[in-house]
């Protein structure tokens, strides 16, 4: 069954800071049970569509809509109120505060009624041992302060914060540029687990491969402009990697598709290659990933008959 | 790094010594140093009344009065912000309730509501131009201190012709309100102990103390308040996060400017809650109160642990500085030592205060 109409709709959005144009034009839409890659160089405006997208930012011009219906956040409060919930660049945590502290950072539960009313210490350090549980982090006191942790973890902090609250739309601007293997398959299969529950995700990499392990549709963009929007099955990866370098180190990008093409002759050959590792994470994620993803279906799917 | 093992426990889990988790609470630098200060002076100033009960109570209420600012001036500072115009505040909050009583008339209760709306908007004012304009309060307040005490001073003459306000007690003598401020409370309980002789009287049989003053009530009161705030409730939760990364604080929803103007608007109230406590108590007003008083407050809050950049703080701490402040103070008087040197006392003890905090802080963020 289709969905009607798209989740989020992205009209033409530009986005100044003085004179410094960002965004000029920008559309893309989202629609749920989806996950739309941004792709882009340094400085090609993906962070700041995304948090135009998540409130922290106000368009210059043009609109979004939500639902259908369009909206205009005042401040990422209001996205998060609405379902939308961001894993930002700089993971937005506070060094000094308690790992449960900052998970649950304007969004505490509280028990209590009136000016008794309390934040919940014991349901906030349960939760946050557990969701950061499942992302695959032992956390040894869920009152360390996050400036101990590492950045990795740290990582893993705001995503699972972002995976916990967000309802209908999660974006994850790198989410996994400070993570090992291991850690950055984690994050791919939430990403999959997401789409199943028919979220809308956007995923922001500078890494074509963890991009392409879960992407559905892919918007390039290029020094604030798109270059178009493309299904998973009408691009291939060396030409998502060409559009992301925006045609200008064209040199280099040769010399790239070239190690492209040694690293599949090697593989062909049996030989060992520079690119033969990277080559050989990436099908470790896939593996990883459809593995996961598979048991998790499978998992859904006992529920699902335990039900009946 | 991260560890994938679910059940097991983990090995890199140890209970931290005892010391090292006292140690990463910011109020125990002050709770020591409270200590040695006592210590001190039960040497030094043993037997010179400082510990009798009339000592006792009016090193108290000194430090009350501070206190009482400096838990307030802690909260905006863990949030990351310093409000530079509560000593003016306190002039001006003073003459706000002297002159309507004693030039128009008014009821002391009006006159005391009414000088708190006036902190309110105080606070609002300050808080508002420092979260629209994003200067930093410092100088947004520093304008305060001195916009504010020159209005005061200006008013007052034009309005008095005076700089000094006093015989407000007539008047306040059956308001309804004016006990909360200026008063003793359990003056019942000290005739009682005196009458059976348990504590000091004077010649006429009469407590040689009234009773507490309710400033130390309010001090303690507030303390307690504000320290179930920060650690208990949401807001707490954002006062932290405002002063550790506002932008991240504001990025993950919290309300960052509300927080930060409402923290101002406790500073100013604080300080008309000072200016209260003042006027009712020696039944009259000043241009010239509270002088310094921001400075004194900022110096029991770094002295009690909380961090001059945000982010990390208490509610307690500030309140022991302000016990130290006061009681070397009343110290320093009571062992007939020049009180001059008191103040290289102060600025001795702030510099040990920071330095101890900052290595507090280093191993909250590093070595743990
Ligand atoms: N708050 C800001 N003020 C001024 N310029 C900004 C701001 N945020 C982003 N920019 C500029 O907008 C451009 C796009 O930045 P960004 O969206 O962060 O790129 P990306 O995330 O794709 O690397 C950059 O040239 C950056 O310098
Ligand atoms: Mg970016």
């Amino acid at each position: 069954m289709a969905p009607a109409r798209p989740l989020i709709d992205v009209q033409d959005i530009s986005k100044q800071f003085g004179s410094v144009i960002a965004l000029s034009g920008v559309s893309m839409t989202v629609w749920p049970g989806e996950v739309h890659c941004l792709l882009g160089d340094n400085g090609a405006g993906k962070s700041t569509l995304i948090k135009t997208l998540s409130g922290v930012h106000q368009p210059s011009s043009g609109r979004i809509l939500l639902d259908g219906e369009p909206i205009l956040f005042n401040s990422p409060r209001d996205a998060l109120d609405r379902g939308i919930a961001t894993v930002f660049q700089d993971l937005a945590m506070i060094p000094l505060m308690s790992i449960t502290r900052n998970f649950f950072m304007g969004r505490e539960p509280t028990k209590g009624f009136g000016p008794f009313r309390r934040f919940d210490v014991e349901t906030a350090n349960r939760v946050a041992r557990e969701e950061m549980q499942k992302i695959g982090i032992d956390v040894r006191d869920p009152s360390q302060a996050v400036g101990t942790l590492s950045g990795g973890e740290r990582q893993c902090v705001a995503i699972a914060r972002a995976v916990y609250f967000g309802a209908k739309v999660l974006i994850l601007d790198e989410p996994t540029s400070a993570l090992g293997v291991k850690q950055a398959s984690v994050v791919l299969r939430y990403v999959a687990q997401a789409r199943a529950r028919n979220l809308g995700v956007i995923f922001i990499s500078h890494n074509v491969h963890h991009a392409w392990a879960v992407g559905d549709k892919f918007t390039v963009l290029n020094r604030g402009k798109t270059l178009g929007t493309f299904d998973k099955s009408q691009i291939t990866r060396e030409q998502l990697l060409s559009m992301m370098a925006g045609g200008k180190e064209l040199e280099q990008l040769g010399a790239e598709l070239e190690e492209f093409a040694r690293a599949d002759a090697a593989r062909a050959g049996g030989r060992e290659s520079p690119l033969e590792a990277g080559a050989a994470a990436e099908a470790a994620i896939a593996a990883t990933l459809r593995q996961e993803v598979a048991e998790d279906r499978e998992l859904l799917e006992v529920e699902r008959r335990r039900r009946h | 790094m991260a560890s994938v093992t679910a059940n097991r426990v983990d090995e890199r889990l140890q209970q931290a010594p005892l010391l090292t988790r006292l140690l990463s609470r910011p109020e125990l630098g002050a709770i020591a140093g409270t200590v040695l200060v006592f210590a001190f002076f039960a040497v030094v100033a043993g037997g010179s009344g400082m510990f009798s009960l009339k000592g006792v109570i009016t090193f108290l209420e000194v430090s009350a009065q501070l206190g009482i600012l400096a838990v307030f001036a802690s909260l905006l500072m863990i949030a990351g912000e310093f409000d530079l115009s509560v000593g003016s505040m306190i002039g001006f909050a003073g003459v706000a309730i002297a002159i309507p009583v004693t030039l128009y008339g008014w009821p002391v209760w009006t006159a005391v509501l009414f000088a708190f709306g006036v902190a309110v908007l105080v606070g609002y004012v300050n808080g508002y131009i420092t979260v629209k304009t994003g200067l930093p309060s410092f100088i947004v307040t520093l304008a305060g201190l001195f916009v504010l005490r020159g209005l005061t001073i200006g008013l007052t003459r034009l309005l008095t012709g005076r700089t000094q306000i006093p015989g407000i007690h007539k008047f306040s003598e059956g308001d309804w309100l004016a006990p909360l401020f200026g008063s003793d409370a359990f003056k019942g309980l000290f005739v009682w102990l005196a009458a059976r002789g348990w504590i000091d009287t004077l010649p006429n049989g009469a407590p040689a103390v009234p009773g507490i003053p309710v400033s130390i009530l309010w001090w303690l009161g507030l303390t307690a308040v504000a320290t179930w705030v920060l650690l208990r409730t949401r807001f707490g939760n954002w006062i932290f996060a405002c002063g550790g990364d506002k932008n991240a604080a504001r990025n993950v929803g919290v309300p960052v400017d509300r927080v930060k103007i409402i923290l101002f608007i406790g500073t100013a109230c604080a300080a008309a809650l000072f200016a209260a406590i003042q006027v009712l108590k020696f039944g009259s007003a000043d241009t010239q109160r509270g002088l310094l008083k921001e400075f004194e407050a900022i110096i029991a809050v770094v002295i009690g642990g909380t961090l001059l950049t945000g982010g990390y703080g208490s509610a307690i701490g500030p309140a022991f500085g302000a016990l130290i402040f006061g009681t070397v103070q009343m110290g320093i008087f009571y062992t007939g030592v020049d009180t001059d040197w008191f103040k290289v006392f102060v600025g001795v003890m702030v510099l040990v205060a920071v330095i101890f905090n900052n290595y507090i802080r280093k191993r909250m963020t590093e070595a743990r």
